[in-house]
């Protein structure tokens, strides 16, 4: 195959492919047709494609072909502490393929008080040179202030970045004041952005932090200890209240534990506009590792939030999954070595935290969800692939196989078993956390932009291929709700007569304050009252002007002005 | 009442002369009702029985087979709470007398200190004013203002010696009383080692300062801005957050003013995952709603002004009297806060310069009765719960207070539960000019009250002095808050797992402060020289049979080994 290797988007019309007698299966249906691609874009489909000679074609034997995963949360050389995860884009992006994700999305990271832009850039950069497959970028809001909103606004408008990630946890380091991720949601809202947060209410894990170590606990076991569930549900109940009040829609990453995902459930019940990832640590494994005895493999497993001790919890998310409650799913792959998790070794705070999954991630919802009967092959496809595609408004051209959409699929063999373990795993962490795990579904044949990258257990990737996709503001998916309601939730005052009855002297107070008793006098001196003069004026004054002219007269749910003049 | 021989001294008054007997009545407590006789001197309950034996020339009331509960504790009152120098029209004298002739013979008031004043010496004053003022018993809750250390030893003082067990902290308020979250686990885990109940007024400040600003931005002055800017979701987060601290360092967390639905449903979640969280909605949430905000008679606006707003769903307040019911919000309060006319008028053109509350201690018994008991929702037993013993229990005043049994004081009601009043300010006790209520029709009043053993309501007429209420003073460690969380704090002991040493290769890093949080911290640009990372693809520190010499030392002896729930450690050995 000629592919020149080059850093632009490479040519690839020599490419193309028939796949014959397959069963696409869409997020909203399933049929049979075969797919005839050229230049990395899917050409036609149907029943007897004309098609020109050569062609390459491929036998798909009644198989299901399925839109490439999109892996919406990943952390591919990260640098942390004059390091980096041990899985650059390169080694990633080959393990994504390997396990049928067509598409990564990544997280910059800038520097708290460093330029955003400029982060992008760099993380641009190592993304171009090494990723095999098509990527986007998220960027994290690491600190906040008027230059950082110009910088959020530039990597909208002209940059391609539509998601920005929030931290309500790591104190003094990213993490936001409430005032703060107000301001942040409410920008965000304007400009058409989706917020994402990592949350877990972090004052309070610090609190937790220093007592564990006060008692002695240093190893990973600390580190859930410190973190429990309920900090996770707590922010994320909070962020749903600011995402509410501000009307921006809300991505809450990483959904660990039971309860924060109740509280997404329960928030989408009311109305809001919230997104749940749970990541393919959270829906395979549990945190009862934390207490291995042997460290190495207990340290493997820190992530934050932390992966629930309650056995029970990959069971439920992918209930959740199935039932539309949790929406996408990412792997927060973010692998670290075990030397360099050692880094904690004496201290739990220390041990740099992320799991791998990238990898696993189809297989392991395919395996835990679909086999068990929760979930059926359309929805799979949502939640691998479809609603991150239109949560990142990249939708029809990833996450669809239609016409017109990129030719990322993948052939998927529902019944091939596999079994998990480092030594086979493509990725460059020398530990699995789902090792041992047989998994029951795998990709058997993975086309990447259009060309074959995965055929009979064999990776041909090749680094440097994977183009930056970028993404608009105003995503369809979560913006068509939020536009409507915007339109209907302007507010407006009572028009009411000028106030003229007695008024208390009293001591101005700047404007805006809150309102409260500011100095107190002593109990002994006289109230300021006149019990005879009342402020109902039941015959108003005449000449009152109605002050803001033109104004409806907003009539409260079971409202009634009964006591009244209107003056 | 005949010749009532009180002295008026300031000191608690001698009531030797006062016996009665109430014939005929049914007593209703919280757990039964029943048919007897209640026979009282000194201010004490001593007998309760048919046929007593009772001295002569003692006064007898015939109950004639009406309910005969304990007098009502209202446990939110803000009677000496100024605003900008002045204080509101309701004392405790005037609040004291409406709230005798509500039924209510226990009010328990808040100490609002200001930030950087002494806790303990605006305590006294507020002692000192009620002593003087109170016509019927009395205790206080002590806000804190602000979380620092000279805080701590006030605290200490005010449990041990002074007989406060319940101090309140703010969630919003912002750069006023407002805490963060790091204070108030503080606060939390200091107060639940005093045995301490924790007071939250939970709203989120952060966030309605900010929409506070806005709704002023976009012109909206009015008092429906009020509740534009406190919608109920920011009040239901705060009580989630409450909760979470007050679980984490296993405390009792009291919300006071449950003033919306999504509140009330939050503390109802917590309750069932087995928190141990305390709700009190108000007199006002439990009868009217927030749709008076809108409202273009801007005194009758104002005057629903208070912290948090009433919701203006109009379906709260049924909604916040079927979960008194069920017992998922235990007790009531009126948050009686008076404030005129002319000072609700300081803000007539900035809502956020309202004073904030709302009348409701006359009338709370009233309603609770009205629109709960006496539509069906709950029996008699669990109203006397809600307006009297729980709030005892909870603050530690039962059996003294809260019920009607031998020992106990006699602060007794005669309840009619079929007379119907029409609320209206004109006939109120309070000095209030409004009745946030005005024109609502009651079933349910107290037709005779008995305070510290004397009669003071009777006949619609209340025959009470000032300076007859005494301050009761509260211990710590309330059982009805305190044993599970004593048991609790028994059984969660938590241990580390004892390893071995690890002894894999470390990734040298440049040294950090220890305890932050873990994260990125010095990041370099890729262009820049970095050292690769050190890692060695072919060395697994899974050591299957890797033992040493010290393997079966363990780092700190004595350690269990915590099995987790479903535990398993396979892939290991014990290093």
């Amino acid at each position: 195959m000629s592919y020149q290797g080059k850093k632009n988007i490479p040519k690839i019309t020599s490419d193309r492919l028939l796949i014959k007698g397959g069963r696409i299966v869409n997020d909203d249906q399933s049929f049979c047709a075969d797919i005839y691609m050229e230049d990395g874009l899917i050409k036609q489909i149907g029943d007897n494609l004309i098609v020109p000679g050569g062609v390459k074609t491929i036998e798909a034997d009644g198989k299901m072909v399925i839109p490439g995963g999109i892996d919406i949360h990943t952390h591919f050389q990260m640098p942390y502490r004059g390091t980096t995860t041990v899985d650059d884009f390169c080694q990633g992006t080959k393990a994504a393929l390997a396990g049928g994700t067509t598409m990564i999305v990544d997280h910059v990271i800038p520097e708290p008080g460093s330029s955003l832009v400029e982060a992008f850039e760099r993380w641009r950069e190592w993304a171009d040179e090494k990723s095999c497959c098509d990527y986007s970028l998220h960027v994290d809001i690491t600190h906040w202030n008027d230059s950082v909103k110009q910088e959020v606004e530039i990597l909208l408008k002209e940059k391609g970045v539509n998601s920005f990630q929030v931290y309500m946890a790591y104190k003094d380091l990213y993490q936001m004041s409430n005032s703060e991720l107000y301001e942040i949601f409410t920008f965000l809202g304007e400009l058409g952005g989706i917020v994402q947060v990592h949350a877990e209410n972090g004052e309070i894990i610090a609190e937790e932090q220093a007592r564990m170590l006060e008692i002695g606990i240093t190893g990973p076991e600390g580190h859930v200890l410190s973190r429990p569930e309920e900090l996770e549900a707590e922010a994320v109940f909070r962020a749903v209240t600011i995402a509410s009040q501000t009307n921006c829609p809300l991505y809450v990453t990483r959904v660990m534990s039971k309860s924060a995902a109740d509280i997404i459930s329960q928030a989408r019940k009311k109305g809001n506009v919230v997104f749940g990832e749970p990541i393919t640590a959270s829906l395979g494994t549990d945190g009862t590792h934390y207490w291995s005895k042997n460290w190495a493999k207990a340290a493997s497993y820190v992530t934050s939030p932390p992966l629930s001790p309650d056995p029970t919890t990959p069971d439920y998310l992918n209930t959740m999954l199935a039932s539309g409650d949790l929406n996408v799913t990412g792997s927060a792959h973010c692998t670290f070595s075990v030397a360099q998790k050692a880094i904690g070794k004496d201290d739990f705070t220390q041990i740099p935290e992320g799991v791998n999954g990238v990898e696993e991630r189809m297989s392991l919802i395919w395996d835990k969800a679909v086999v068990s009967g929760k979930m059926d092959e359309n929805l799979f496809v949502a939640v691998t692939s479809t609603n991150a595609a239109k949560i990142l408004n990249l939708y029809p051209r990833k996450g669809r196989i239609a016409v017109g959409s990129d030719s990322d699929l993948v052939i998927w063999d529902p019944d091939l078993v596999k079994t998990v373990t480092a030594k086979t795993h493509n990725s460059a962490a020398e530990y699995n956390v789902f090792e041992g795990m047989e998994l029951r579904g795998a990709p058997m044949l993975v086309i990447c932009q259009g060309k074959i990258v995965l055929e009979d257990g064999k990776l041909q990737a090749t680094s440097g291929l994977g183009r930056f996709i970028p993404c608009s503001s105003f995503p369809d998916f979560a913006y068509k709700r939020i536009k409507a309601r915007k339109q209907l939730a302007v507010l407006r005052a009572v028009p009411r007569g000028m106030y003229d009855g007695p008024v208390s002297d009293f001591i101005p107070m700047s404007r805006g304050a809150t309102p409260s008793a500011s100095t107190r006098s002593s109990p002994t001196k006289a109230p300021i009252r006149n019990l005879h003069q009342s402020g109902f004026s039941l015959a108003g004054p005449e000449e009152a002007p109605i002050r803001p002219a033109g104004r409806r007269i907003v009539v409260p749910p079971g409202g009634r002005s009964n006591i009244t003049s209107l003056s | 009442m005949s010749g009532a021989s009180f002295q008026g001294t300031r000191s608690i008054p001698h009531l030797t002369s006062e016996r009665l007997l109430i014939k005929g009545g049914r007593v209703v407590n919280d757990d039964q009702s029943f048919y007897a006789d209640v026979y009282v001197e000194d201010g004490v309950i001593k007998q309760v029985g048919e046929n007593l034996v009772v001295p002569g020339g003692v006064r007898v009331v015939e109950a004639e087979g009406r309910m005969v509960i304990p007098g009502g504790i209202d446990t939110n009152t803000c009677l000496n709470k100024a605003y900008l120098d002045s204080p509101p029209v309701d004392d405790f004298y005037q609040g004291t007398k409406a709230a005798l002739a509500g039924g209510t013979t226990m009010i328990i008031d808040h100490v609002t200190p200001q930030p950087g004043t002494s806790l303990l010496q605006v305590f006294e004053q507020w002692q000192e004013v009620a002593d003087r003022k109170c016509c019927c018993d009395y205790s206080l809750h002590v806000d804190i203002p602000q979380w620092d250390e000279g805080v701590k030893d006030e605290l200490e003082v005010l449990v041990q010696e002074k007989g406060i067990n319940s101090f309140q902290v703010y969630m919003a308020y912002k750069d006023l009383f407002q805490m963060t979250d790091t204070q108030l686990y503080e606060a939390f885990s200091f107060l639940s080692n005093l045995g301490a109940v924790v007071l939250v007024h939970a709203e989120n400040g952060d966030l309605i300062a900010q929409e506070q600003k806005k709704i002023l931005e976009m012109g909206i002055t009015g008092p429906e801005g009020h509740p534009l800017s406190r919608p109920e979701e920011l009040e239901a987060e705060a009580v989630f957050r409450a909760i979470t601290i007050g679980n984490r360092v296993n405390c009792p967390v009291y919300i006071t003013r449950v003033m919306s639905k999504s509140a009330a449903d939050t503390l109802t979640q917590a309750r069932r995952k087995g928190c141990v969280v305390f709700g009190e909605p108000l007199t006002a949430s439990l009868a009217t709603d927030g749709s008076h905000y809108w409202n273009r008679n801007w005194a009758k606006a104002a005057a629903c002004v208070t912290s948090p707003p009433l919701s203006p769903d109009p379906t709260t307040p049924q909604h916040l009297h079927t979960l008194l019911a069920c017992g998922d919000l235990q007790v009531v309060g009126s948050g009686h806060c008076a404030y005129s006319t002319a000072q609700k008028a300081i803000g007539k053109d900035n809502f956020t310069l309202i004073p904030e509350g709302t009348n409701g201690l006359e009338e709370r018994m009233g309603f609770v009765w009205d629109r709960a008991a006496a539509l069906g929702k709950m029996d008699e037993n669990q109203f006397v719960a809600v307006t009297s013993t729980n709030a005892a229990k909870i603050f530690n005043l039962y059996p003294r207070k809260g019920r009607i049994a031998v020992g106990s004081d006699a602060d007794i009601v005669i309840w009619d539960p079929d007379r119907i009043k029409t609320i209206t300010a004109k006939l109120q006790q309070s000095a209030l000019e409004y009745n946030i209520f005005e024109g609502m029709e009651c079933r349910g009043v107290p037709v005779l009250v008995v305070s510290q053993g004397r009669v003071v309501y009777e006949d619609d007429k209340l025959n009470v002095q000032q300076g007859t209420g005494r301050f009761i003073p509260r211990k710590p460690f309330p059982d009805h808050a305190y044993q599970r969380i004593n048991t609790r704090n028994k059984v969660i002991g938590r241990q580390a797992v004892s390893r071995g040493v690890y002894d894999g290769p470390v990734y040298d890093v440049p040294s950090t402060p220890k305890y932050i949080t873990p994260a990125p911290s010095a990041k370099t640009s890729p262009t820049t020289q970095q050292p690769p990372p050190i890692r060695n693809l072919h060395q697994s520190n899974f050591s299957l049979s890797g033992a040493q010499v010290d393997d079966n030392v363990p780092r700190r002896s004595g350690h269990r080994i915590i099995a987790p729930p479903g535990g398993r450690s396979n892939i290991t050995s014990l290093g």
